[in-house]
């Protein structure tokens, strides 16, 4: 355990992190977006449970903060997918390109 | 290196090329699948430091429901087999290079950090110790957000209901 310093796993969630901002930047179908915001939500967990690790390991207030970003992370990836099949219904496609109408 | 730091990295470079690969892959069910080892090898890195009841819900809630949600809305939205249409050159162009500098701003101030290491007495992550501090209502008790977050999961709930919903059956 202490033989991995924390930065490594900083450098881990930070690259992490950049991935999902790779593909939210780069994608176009709007189910694969979703699935770089989720990446990117999984790297800051990681973050929060090396800090509570490392630097306070008498306190849990890191691994409640995992708990919560999951729990509201689940809530978010429904409400996203029920807007795309709903998108999907209107457009026939979910191609972000398509859908430029700020309406429905 | 120690057979334990040897599992740190290989389970790290594991998230990281799967992560990648899920970003790349024009294949959308592909991509997916490698979302689900990704998620899979994050749940192994909270093992490996010992936080199980974490690493539990990482894979329940990622790879059991997450996952299978996101699954399910390939299915109903995409002809099967189909590749995705190419991203535009410029913008994975300019992705990448904003992903890059991004990622060398954040981690050479990392590395130039001092991080000082905590001191106090290391607190057991065993389950009973966190479902205690999770629903006590003393001081660093969680019990308040608890029900905050389950009054937002039944908001969201009936959220997607009322959105995917067919829009003819509204007016019924």
């Amino acid at each position: 355990m202490n033989e991995v310093p924390l930065s490594h796993f900083l450098l881990l969630s930070t690259a992490l992190f950049f991935i999902g901002i790779f593909g939210f930047l780069s994608r176009r179908n709007l189910v694969t977006i979703l699935m770089s915001v989720e990446l990117i939500l999984n790297s800051v967990n990681i973050n929060f449970i090396a800090f509570n690790e490392y630097l306070w390991p008498g306190k849990m207030d890191g691994l409640y903060f995992t708990l919560f970003i999951i729990a509201i992370a689940a809530a978010e990836a429904a409400v996203a997918i029920a807007i795309i099949i709903h998108l999907y219904r209107h457009y026939r496609s979910i191609d972000a390109e398509d859908t430029d109408i700020l309406r429905f | 290196m120690s057979t334990s730091a040897m599992f740190f990295y290989g389970l790290a470079a594991s998230v990281l090329i799967t992560a990648l690969l899920s970003v790349t892959s024009r294949n959308i069910f592909r991509s997916a699948i490698f979302l689900l080892f990704s998620l899979v090898s994050i749940a192994g890195i909270y093992f490996w430091m010992d936080y199980q009841f974490i690493a539990a819900v990482q894979t329940i809630v990622y790879v059991g429901g997450i996952v299978v949600l996101i699954i399910f809305s390939i299915f109903l939205t995409q002809q099967a087999g189909v590749d995705l249409p190419a991203p535009l050159r410029s913008r994975t162009l300019f992705a990448a290079l904003a992903a890059i500098s991004g990622f060398l701003l954040v981690g050479m101030q990392l590395l130039a950090h001092p991080f000082t290491q905590g001191t106090d007495a290391v607190l057991s992550k065993d389950m009973k110790a966190v479902g205690n501090g999770l629903l006590s209502t003393a001081e660093n008790g969680y019990a308040l957000p608890f029900e905050l977050v389950s009054i937002l999961l039944l908001a969201s709930m009936i959220g997607c209901i009322v959105i995917a919903l067919k829009p003819n059956t509204i007016q019924e």
